[in-house]
């Protein structure tokens, strides 16, 4: 009785050990905890290119993680890309003339949404669009107008 | 002049019929078994004792491997990420490649050589010494008292296992990356908080171990139980399951990894 004893202890440790690393796997290696609680509320930006740009992407202010793109869509009428931003509600601070703008962390990392606050008094609701934004830096253009401008160099010499 | 292609032909033909016929006694096996198993699950007891065997016994080699596994994994890492000026993102390399193939895979091979072989093993030698003939004489179906608890445990045991693998695999990563090679520890799991997925990466990984453990004792039990009751027969079994489950398991992870993360 006394070995069955100490067996069923050695088991019960392994269940918990095992279902232990389950949770630390889920809460802590996942980001099943820096998901917004689905409480946040969703602020549009329209953008002319957004670059690589994906839903879940972080949207950053000041570097720190406010919310999630929660959808991407294309405005039928402007032809332009309209994101769905996906803000935590305990962030309800932006002023209503702040910007938005798709940026690349480090030279490959993938791209997010970094806000820049304005300096109105009004908070940005539900619902509401940010009308200043600037698109991701797309790197063929961004070679492209450099070629142009060393060719048109080259013609005034 | 035609007696060495006969021969041949009638060797070939031989092999191409045992193994024809292993696999219809193996699908007659698994008939018979799952309707056994229902009915264990009313004795936990049994189940308990196995997973003692199946997993807690197991627990040393898994610990161990993944603390390695982790560590090679954080110097090989490294040293290509700091090629790249990206040396950050260490922790997502250890912890996705664990997470997603890793883990399951090397927990499903040790697990095979550790806990298969022994299952094996011992319904070899219960069938051998006549125990499992003497159960039935007594109306007691060795399928529902013998395979089935040890079933379920392995059933049990491959996720937790797998879960653990991947657990001090990280750490491992951890130890070498933060503690010896200067990765930034903020860096390091904020960047696999940031880009491990739990429904598509830990998830996943789950559902691979469970399918791992199925298949892993599903052959080692059907080895055990169907081996020619000798002292050769046995090891020939214990010998047969290690390496089919291996093959089993490293060709279902290329068709799961294939069907779970659309590359």
């Amino acid at each position: 009785m006394q070995e069955n004893n100490m067996r069923d202890i050695w088991v019960g440790l392994f269940v918990a050990l095992g279902i232990a690393a389950l949770t630390l796997l889920s809460l802590n290696v996942s980001n099943l905890l820096s998901l917004p609680s689905g409480q946040g509320y969703v602020v549009m930006a329209e953008f002319d290119n957004i670059g690589g740009l994906k839903v879940r992407a972080p949207i950053k202010l000041s570097g720190v993680v406010v919310g999630r793109v929660e959808n991407i869509s294309i405005d039928p009428h402007s032809f332009r890309a309209v994101v769905g931003m996906n803000i935590e509600s305990k962030y309800t601070i932006f002023p209503k003339d702040s910007s938005a703008a798709i940026y690349t962390s480090g030279l490959l990392g993938e791209q997010y949404i970094g806000i820049s606050p304005g300096a109105e008094d009004t908070v940005l609701q539900s619902g509401d669009r940010i009308a200043l934004t600037q698109s991701a830096i797309v790197l063929e253009t961004l070679i492209s107008q450099f070629l142009f401008n060393k060719a048109a160099e080259g013609d005034k010499k | 002049m035609m007696r060495p292609v006969l021969n041949v032909l009638a060797h070939l033909g031989r092999a191409v019929l045992d193994a024809l016929a292993r696999m219809g006694r193996w699908f007659v096996f698994m008939l018979a078994l799952f309707p056994a198993l229902p009915a264990s699950l009313l004795r936990p007891r049994l189940i308990v004792d196995q997973l003692y065997q199946v997993g807690v016994l197991s627990l040393q080699i898994i610990l161990v491997a993944g603390t390695f596994v982790g560590m090679v994994l954080g110097l090989q890492g490294y040293s290509i990420l700091a090629t790249y000026g990206s040396a950050e993102s260490l922790g997502v390399v250890v912890a996705l490649s664990l997470v997603r193939e890793l883990g399951p895979v090397l927990t499903a091979l040790l697990f095979a050589g550790r806990a298969g072989s022994a299952l094996t093993a011992e319904l070899g030698l219960m069938k051998s010494t006549e125990q499992l003939a003497g159960m039935e004489m007594m109306a007691v179906d060795p399928l529902k008292r013998v395979v089935a608890p040890r079933f379920w445990a392995g059933v049990m045991a491959m996720p937790l296992l797998a879960a653990l693998f991947s657990l001090v695999g990280v750490l491992g990563g951890f130890a070498i990356g933060v503690g010896l090679l200067g990765v930034d520890a903020g860096s390091y799991w904020s960047q696999i908080q940031s880009q491990v997925d739990f429904r598509e990466d830990i998830v996943n990984g789950i559902i691979k171990s469970i399918v791992f453990g199925v298949v892993a004792v599903w052959i080692a039990l059907y080895e055990g139980y169907d081996c020619l009751p000798t002292a050769e027969g046995v090891s020939r079994a214990t010998t047969r399951t290690v390496v089919n489950t291996s093959l089993a398991v490293l060709g279902l992870d290329f068709i799961m990894t294939a069907l779970m993360f659309n590359v």
